[in-house]
Parts: structure tokens; C-alpha cells; sequence
């Protein structure tokens, strides 16, 4: 006698306590193996690219703020990159390298928080989220005490950053750099070999590296298959070429890979936020521009390494003052398309814990 | 944040003059108290007498003895009808069953408040704190919220299996603290097969969790019942070879009889049989629920399992009796692998109740640490773990226990040496035998294979990675 | 690098500048494989891929990325028709245009042939229309959306 089972179709999302906001999965499920797995995403769309063609230049910085709300630093920086290739602006040495300053610490900021909601998917309730939340909440505060907001930054300008840090930063990014090596080592300490999570992550959502290069994924997914791969490195922007850091790279691209290469960019991030402290130069912040810039027709595509992968922008000019197109290369969706081979075939918390390594925000994908 | 701004720092008020003296005061009171009661307890003067609190069976049972001669002034009709105690047994049972409603209701009341603070004390974090002094109306607020909400049934659910589980998840949260030995003489339920009826009791959770998540029409519930159900039955098996373990080691399935055992002996059966306290323990947060092995209500995967449809004050009760099991699971813990309420002779000082809760409180609080600390292991990963690990060596410490019982009654060493080398063979065997069992199984520590990122400077693509992974 | 690809695959090159290669629609995946299998030109990555609507055609642009050698190539393909806007899709070549193709479908209504799975991914099938074209909002090509100067632009001349 046979016994037959039914496929039957559950729906995670978008209202779901692990989905890294509102992101829903049509999964086929045969008892617990996923048969097929489908994405319907949409839920944030908010029509940024077209809002984009009515304002000018300057106004559209705020809109790549809400694009990746996680990493709000990264996204002005590649936005204003592009437009500054764009309309040909210089911009001077001293904003270069508080650009990178503030890149990278929001790049601690975002690794703190998807390794701690990876381990939380992976089930620990929300502990390691919370430690490593007291450092995010001095990166917030810092964030706060020089552009006045903590997350939808509205930093940087094109031609440079919008305010000088005042004179409380220093002190203050100075005793966060010296106890951040303190604090991964007690998160590599805790995490690194626990048993559970390498059972839990290890062999999951394995990625070969040809795989990951033609599935177009970048970022620490590319770097955990293998592939050393980093725009920083690749094509250095705004003074990454004056410092001295290196990239971490994985060997198999399992979910366990993605979490120490996370971890271990946390490491560097602290490197070269010392290495810029140190020789921040004087100087002007940013460089005037006109209020409505009017580049000359032409296009521009500038990208830089968010902590996601690479964040990229392609921003068309006509000669007015706004943009004829305004394209955002979001990480979090061009990672989700290997998603369903990942996926398939797996129990489903295989499935969840390897969406939580793609480290996926909504408001990216969606815009 | 900075001193000024530090709420903690800033709370802690400098203890000088008046509360200083008042303090100090206090201090001497105590003292004095206690001096009287140690010098009551030397003298014997309240050995055996109903005023002796030490043992609150002891109170009860000059009560039984009051009203057995108040029975005996019955009319004859009725003295042939009920029998001799029928008075004594009636009053006792009833207080007996109210205190333990009392003390459980108590108790699921706090726990609400101990659960979330320490916690929060885990994610370096306070916890509830806003709802009275340090948030400890905070169950009160909960259940008071949880009363009020409406009262939804999912379409389709069938509306009686829907209502039944949080009454029937109830019952067995009641009644397996009936055989818990809370002193010498305080025993409510003292039956001759006490561990039987607690395996028994136990295991009608599990059906309560099922009719859960099958009446509720909603496939995350379904497969969270599903999950539940494979779960709790295969974790049936090691719990009760662990207890088999401690019967035969005490020769009594009574539990009254177990905890005298560790009394008389002067050891803690979990130092002699540190398997069995790990299978017991071990298979108790799988009963239960509880991470590291919540896969059933895995909040991340599946919402809350099969208390997704339920809300209100259903929830709440399944909540409220989760908890409950924990510190039930901490009483069995305590009577039978640590001694119970016999602490190496200091129970005629300190009531022996006192010390039965504070083991108890202090199981609970490793189960709370390991619920804040540890992530959850998938379900095949469970299974496997239960039915090719735990059982075939459970299996062999019970034949193991077998023989060193049989060697024990039969031996003529002093007690405390043929102890301890009981207590040496079942270590090594705990440690030697379990990790040759798992390497056996195909567990290699994959600490030794963790490979670290590697540092690169120079970048590349397909050919840069296939040369790394060559010379790696 | 426009003759080379020529040379590769011809008759596809339309024009080029020193920043971009302009395609034939229909030899666009040609193109594109032999980008990527030409060991000098490596394409080995899509970067980005995006539609931009020039008033009276479409633009198709491709961002490939060579991770060994460390350069990037722009090809672009232009379509004049607005009704059947039709590209050959590059999912055989890159894996990665999967959601790429389907958002600039969903977005720009141009279709891409031999894609596995076209379906709107931000919007509802049976929306009506596609957002970013210029003609959604029923704005004509001369006439740009917004004001022709901004209030606080003082002594500006009108564009």
C-alpha cells in the first residue's frame, strides 16, 4: 500500500516575524522539503525612480536614504558619486575621507545588524541582536550628534558632506573605535564555534563561485563563494585607495561562510575608520554647486560597495535640473535570484536561515 | 551613554544616616530571630508538635489526628457508611488541592514577571520595568489585556476542538504536582508508582497541542502541531529511560521514597548518574518546548506554531501553563537527581520546603539561560539526536545501572566508597562511551573544520577564486 | 573594443562611443555571449541592467562586469517601437537578468523573449500601463514635468 501526500502551498509574509519587513514567499511545501519557492515583492514600492525625474538633483539625495533604510550612509555616497561623474564636480579631500568615515561605519552598523538577525532566524532569541545593538546604538548616536538624524542619514551632498562632525564627535568615535575590537572578539568568542549555529549554518545555501558571478550576486555573498571581489579594492572611490585593508574571502559559500565574512568586514571597517581618523585632513567640506544643477546631457553609472553588495546608481541627465532617469542597482533584489535555487529542495528553517544570509532589506528591492 | 545620563547610576542613593540606623536595627532583629529559632530547633522543642513549621505535613497530620477523634463522636449509621477517616481525609484533600491551585496560580503569575526580566537581564536589556515597582504587575497587566480581547474562532475551525486544548493543556500542568515531595512528611499525592503516574500525566500534553493545531485550519498551525507531535513522542523515550535509571538505582518508583534514598545515602543521584540527569534534562526542554529545541513554535519560521489562531485568553493559558511546566520540570529535576529537599543534613534547620523551592527556582533559571542563549536545532536534527543517540545509550546505562545496583546491595563496603566508584564508573562511561557513541554515529566536531575567511588584497573573479580554492 | 566586437559578432554593432557600444536588438544576446566568452573581454558579471524611455525610442542598457580584468562594458540596444517594445532575453547568457528583465517589464513594458518567467513583479498584473515612461501621466515629449525653473532660482533664463 502506498500512502500519497499532497503538496500544499504555505504562505510566509508579508506579515511574518522573519522576513526583514514586508516580503512575502509563496512556498510549496511537501511535508517539510520545499518543492517551489516564489517571491512576490511590491509591498514597499514606492515609485522612487519616477518621483526622481521631478526633483532636482539635491532633493533626490533624501530618496536614496529610504531605498536601504539600514544603510542609508552608502546609498547617498553612491547616488552623489554619480551624479558628481555626472556634472563633472570636484570634490575636496577633506569630504573624501569623512565620506569613508561614515561609509564604514555604517557598514558596522548594517553587519551588526544582519549577523544579529541571521542568528536570530537561526533561533537564538534575539541575545547576540541585542549585543550587538549597543554598538549600533553608539554608530546611531554618533550619526545623530553630527547630520541630526539616526537612520534616513541625508548625509552626504553632491560635492561633498553636508556638515563638518562637531568638536563631541571626535572623542566620541574615538573611544567606539578603541572598545569595537573588544566587542567582535567577544561576538567571534560566543558565536564562532557554537555548535548549534554551525549545524544550524553550515551546508546551507551553498553557492559555487561561477554560480554567484553569473547570478550577478555581489557583496559578502560573492566574497563567502570564494570570489575576491570588492569595489573598493576593484575601483577605488573617494580615498579607499590611501588605506590599508584587506578583504575577506570564504571558502564553500554556506550560510556560515556569509556570517564570518560579515564579521570579519567588521574587523576592517574598524582598520580603515582608524586609518582615516588619523590622517583626516583640513579643509572645505563640501563644494558650492547651484541650488537646480543642470549637468551636461549625458549618463553616469557609479557604484559603490554597500554593505549588502554593490549598490549602484545610473543617472541620466537631458540638461534639466532633474534627472531623466534615475536608476538604483539594489544589492538586496539582484541577490534574491538565486534564491529559489537555493531554496529548493531544502526543509524549510534551512529555507529561512538562508534568506536571513542574504541579508535582504525591503525597502531596496522594492523602491 | 554618560554618567549624567545613566538612570541606574543616578537611582543608587548613598546609604548614610537614618538608613543607617534603621538598617542596622533590622539586622540585630533578624539576628536575634534567628538565634531563637536555631536555639528551638538544638533543644528539640519542636520536634514532632504541631507548631513545627519545618514541615508543614506535620501541622497536617495533628490536624488528620483532631479530626479522626472528632469522626469517632459520629452517628453509628454514618460511622458504617464512610469508614473511620472519611472527615480527616475530605478536610486534608481539600487543602491539600487548594493549596496547590494556590501555589500554581501563584506561581504562573510570577513566572510571567521572572521569565521576561531575567531575560531581559540575558540581552543586556531590563525587561518590563514600566508597570509597577520593577514591573511586577506586569502578569497582571498581561492578563488583564489578554481577558478583554475579543473572542475570534477562525472560519473553518471546528468551534469544540478549538475551545478544548487550553482546558486540556491545563489539567496535566495541575495534576503532575500532585506527587511532588515538598518535605518529608508533605507529600500530597504519594503514590506507590509516583514516576508511572507522572510519565503518564505528562505525555497528555502532547494530544492537547495536537487537537491545537489541527482545529485550527491554518497550515503554519498544522505544521507546528505536526512538528510538536514527532517531537514530544520520540523525547518520551530517553525521559523515562532516565527515569528508569533512577528506579532501579533506588529500588522505589515512589518519590517520596526516591528523595529519602538521596536523604539516607547523602548523594545527589544526579552526581552518580550524570547521563541520566543530562538525558532527563535534556528531554524535558524537548517536552516543553523551550529552546534549544522550540522548533515547534519556532517564531522565525512559522509564527507561534500551533498557537498561531489562538489569542486572548486561550493564549494566555498556554503561555501561563508553558511556564508552569518549567518549574515542574524543575521540581522532578530536583527530587529526583538533586537530592530533593535533603541537603546533606541542614534540612532540620532550614525548612526543608525552603530548600526544595530554592533548587528549583535555580533549575528554572538554567532553563532560562539556555532559552536566551542558545540557538534551535532543526527538526530532523532533534530526531536523529533522540532516536540514534540518546535511546541506544540510554538503553546501555540501564543495564549498566542494572549491574552496579545488583552490586551495590550485594556488596560489603562501607556506602560511601561503593558510591563513589558508582559514581566514577558512570562518569567515565557518561564521558568515554558517549563520545565514542557519537563518533560512531558519523558526529565529527566540525570545530576542527572551520576554515576562517581568508584575507585577500588583490582582486579577481572566476580564475582569482579558482586559484585560492587550489592553494587552500 | 566596438570592432573587436564586430569583428566577433557581426553585424550587430550599430554605433559606439568611447563609453558605450550600441547593439542591434536582435543580435543583443549574440553580443552579449560573446562578451562573455571572450577571454580578453571577460563579461563575466551583468552589473546592472536598465530601460530608459528617450521620448521617442526605448534604451536598453547592460553594465558587464569583468571580475579578472577589472573593466566594464556598456551595451545598450535602442527600440523605436512603443506598442510591441520586444528584446531578446539575456537569462540564457547571465542568470542574473531574472529579476532584472522582469523589472524593467514591469516598469517599462518592454518584453523580453525567451525569458522563463515574465510576470510584473512590483505591480499587479492588469495594472493599467507602465510607470516609467515618459508618456505615462499623459505628459507630451515637449512638455517636462515640474515647473521650468524653481522659485528660488533668481534671474534664471527658461530652459
Amino acid at each position: 500500500m502506498t500512502t500519497a501526500s499532497e503538496p500544499y502551498v504555505l504562505n510566509i509574509g508579508p506579515q511574518h516575524p522573519s522576513t526583514h519587513g514586508v516580503f512575502r514567499l509563496r512556498v510549496v511545501m511537501d511535508g517539510e522539503r520545499i518543492q517551489d519557492i516564489d517571491m512576490v515583492v511590491g509591498y514597499l514600492h514606492r515609485s522612487m525612480e519616477k518621483l526622481a525625474e521631478e526633483r532636482t538633483y539635491t532633493q533626490n539625495i533624501p530618496f536614496t536614504d529610504r531605498t536601504d533604510y539600514l544603510a542609508a550612509m552608502s546609498n547617498n555616497l553612491g547616488y552623489c558619486l554619480a551624479v558628481e561623474r555626472l556634472a563633472d564636480v570636484e570634490v575636496p579631500e577633506r569630504a573624501s575621507y569623512l565620506r569613508v568615515i561614515f561609509a564604514e561605519l555604517q557598514r558596522l552598523a548594517s553587519h551588526s545588524m544582519a549577523n544579529g538577525t541571521f542568528i536570530n532566524d537561526a533561533g537564538a532569541w534575539q541575545t547576540p541582536l541585542m549585543y550587538m545593538f549597543r554598538e549600533r546604538e553608539k554608530i546611531l548616536d554618533l550619526f545623530e550628534m553630527t547630520c541630526g538624524a539616526r537612520l534616513t542619514t541625508n548625509y552626504m551632498r553632491i560635492g561633498g558632506v553636508a556638515f563638518d562632525p562637531p568638536p563631541e564627535f571626535y572623542p566620541a568615535i574615538e573611544s567606539l573605535i578603541d572598545e569595537m575590537p573588544t566587542r567582535i572578539a567577544e561576538y567571534t568568542e560566543l558565536l564562532v564555534d557554537n555548535e548549534i549555529l554551525i549545524a544550524r549554518a553550515r551546508g546551507i545555501g551553498v553557492l559555487t563561485a561561477a554560480e554567484a558571478i553569473n547570478g550577478s550576486i555581489t557583496g559578502p555573498m560573492l566574497r563567502a563563494s570564494g570570489v575576491p571581489w570588492d569595489l573598493r579594492k576593484a575601483e577605488p572611490y573617494c580615498a579607499y585607495d590611501q588605506f590599508d585593508f584587506e578583504i575577506p574571502v570564504g571558502h564553500t559559500g554556506d550560510c556560515y561562510d556569509r556570517f564570518m565574512v560579515r564579521l570579519e568586514e567588521m574587523r576592517q571597517s574598524v582598520r580603515i575608520i582608524r586609518q582615516a581618523l588619523d590622517g583626516l585632513p583640513s579643509g572645505p567640506h563640501k563644494t558650492e554647486i547651484p541650488l537646480a544643477l543642470r549637468p551636461a546631457p549625458g549618463e553616469a553609472y557609479a557604484r559603490v560597495e554597500g554593505p549588502r553588495g554593490e549598490l549602484g546608481f545610473y543617472v541620466v541627465s537631458d540638461g534639466g535640473p532633474a534627472p531623466a532617469r534615475f536608476h538604483i542597482r539594489a544589492p538586496s533584489l539582484i541577490n534574491l535570484s538565486l534564491l529559489r535555487q537555493m531554496a529548493v529542495g531544502a526543509a524549510l528553517p534551512d529555507a529561512i536561515v538562508t534568506l536571513g544570509s542574504t541579508d535582504i532589506v525591503v525597502g531596496e528591492i522594492d523602491r | 551613554m554618560t554618567a549624567a545620563l545613566d538612570p541606574i547610576r543616578a537611582a543608587r542613593v548613598p546609604l548614610t544616616g537614618a538608613k543607617l540606623v534603621i538598617g542596622v536595627i533590622a539586622l540585630v532583629i533578624l539576628a536575634g530571630i534567628a538565634g531563637g529559632v536555631g536555639f528551638l530547633v538544638v533543644s528539640g522543642a519542636l520536634d514532632g508538635h504541631w507548631y513545627d513549621l519545618r514541615d508543614l505535613g506535620i501541622p497536617i497530620a495533628h490536624l488528620r489526628g483532631w479530626l479522626d477523634e472528632q469522626n469517632k463522636a459520629q452517628p453509628a449509621q454514618l460511622h458504617d457508611l464512610l469508614g473511620d477517616h472519611w472527615i480527616s481525609y475530605l478536610t486534608t484533600a481539600l487543602i491539600g488541592a487548594i493549596g496547590i491551585l494556590s501555589f500554581v496560580g501563584g506561581v504562573l503569575l510570577v513566572l510571567i514577571w521572572v521569565e521576561r526580566r531575567l531575560i531581559g537581564r540575558i540581552q543586556v536589556r531590563r525587561g518590563p520595568n514600566r508597570v509597577g515597582p520593577y514591573g511586577l504587575l506586569q502578569p497582571v497587566a498581561d492578563a488583564i489585556k489578554l481577558i478583554q480581547k475579543e473572542v475570534l474562532i477562525p472560519n473553518g475551525a471546528d468551534r469544540f476542538l478549538f475551545f478544548l486544548p487550553p482546558i486540556l493543556v491545563f489539567i496535566p500542568g495541575l495534576l503532575v504536582w500532585g506527587p511532588v515531595p515538598w518535605a518529608p512528611n508533605m507529600n500530597y499525592l504519594d503514590l506507590n508508582v509516583g514516576v508511572l503516574y507522572l510519565i503518564a500525566i505528562s505525555s497528555l500534553a502532547t494530544i492537547a497541542i495536537f487537537i491545537a493545531g489541527w482545529s485550527s485550519n491554518n497550515h503554519y498551525a498544522l505544521l507546528g502541531a505536526m512538528r510538536t507531535v514527532a517531537m514530544m513522542i520520540s523525547y518520551e523515550i530517553p525521559l523515562s529511560m532516565a527515569l528508569v535509571a533512577v528506579v532501579l538505582m533506588t529500588g522505589s518508583m515512589q518519590l517520596s521514597q526516591i528523595v529519602q534514598w538521596q536523604a539516607d545515602h547523602n548523594v545527589w543521584l544526579g552526581a552518580l548518574m550524570p547521563l541520566a540527569l543530562f538525558t532527563f534534562f535534556f528531554s524535558s526542554t524537548a517536552e516543553l518546548n523551550r529552546t534549544p529545541n522550540d522548533i515547534a513554535e519556532a517564531e522565525s519560521e512559522i509564527v507561534a506554531g500551533f498557537r498561531t489562531e489562538y489569542f486572548g485568553m486561550k493564549f494566555g493559558l498556554f503561555y501561563a501553563v508553558e511556564l508552569g511546566n518549567a518549574v515542574a520540570v524543575g521540581a522532578f529535576v530536583t527530587a529526583f537527581f538533586l537530592g530533593g529537599w535533603s541537603l546533606f543534613g541542614l534540612e532540620q534547620w532550614i525548612p526543608p520546603y525552603l530548600i526544595f523551592a530554592v533548587k528549583v527556582s535555580s533549575v528554572y533559571f538554567v532553563l532560562v539561560w539556555l532559552r536566551g542563549t542558545l540557538p534551535r536545532f532543526r527538526l530532523d536534527q532533534l530526531m536523529a539526536f533522540a532516536w540514534k543517540y540518546l535511546i541506544p545509550i540510554n538503553l546501555a546505562n540501564t543495564v549498566l545501572v542494572a549491574i552496579e545496583v545488583t552490586a551495590f546491595n550485594h556488596s560489603s563496603l562501607p556506602g560511601v566508597v561503593s558510591l563513589g566508584a558508582i559514581g566514577v564508573v558512570n562518569l567515565v562511561f557518561t564521558v568515554w562511551v558517549a563520545r565514542r557513541w557519537a563518533r560512531f554515529l558519523g558526529y565529527r566536531p566540525e570545530t576542527e573544520h572551520v576554515l576562517h575567511p581568508s584575507l585577500q588584497t588583490q582582486v579577481g573573479g572566476l580564475r582569482a577564486a579558482e586559484r585560492l580554492r587550489a592553494s587552500s | 573594443m566596438a570592432a573587436l566586437l564586430e569583428a566577433g559578432v557581426p553585424g550587430s554593432v550599430v554605433t559606439s562611443t568611447d563609453e558605450w557600444v550600441e547593439v542591434r536588438p536582435e543580435r543583443l544576446v549574440d553580443a552579449l555571449r560573446w562578451l562573455h566568452d571572450d577571454p580578453e573581454m571577460d563579461a563575466a558579471q551583468l552589473s546592472n541592467m536598465c530601460g530608459v524611455d528617450r521620448y521617442d525610442h526605448f534604451e536598453v542598457v547592460y553594465h558587464l562586469q569583468s571580475l579578472d580584468q577589472n573593466h566594464q562594458i556598456v551595451v545598450k540596444a535602442r527600440l523605436h517601437d512603443h506598442e510591441a517594445a520586444s528584446v531578446p532575453s539575456s537569462y540564457p547568457v547571465y542568470t542574473g537578468a531574472l529579476l532584472q528583465e522582469r523589472e524593467v517589464y514591469d516598469l517599462m513594458g518592454i518584453r523580453f523573449e525567451g525569458h522563463p518567467d515574465l510576470r510584473r513583479m512590483f505591480l499587479w498584473e492588469g495594472y493599467p500601463g507602465f510607470p516609467l515612461r515618459k508618456d505615462f501621466l499623459q505628459i507630451s515629449a515637449d512638455h517636462h514635468p515640474g515647473l521650468p525653473h524653481f522659485p528660488f532660482e533668481t534671474g534664471k533664463q527658461e530652459r
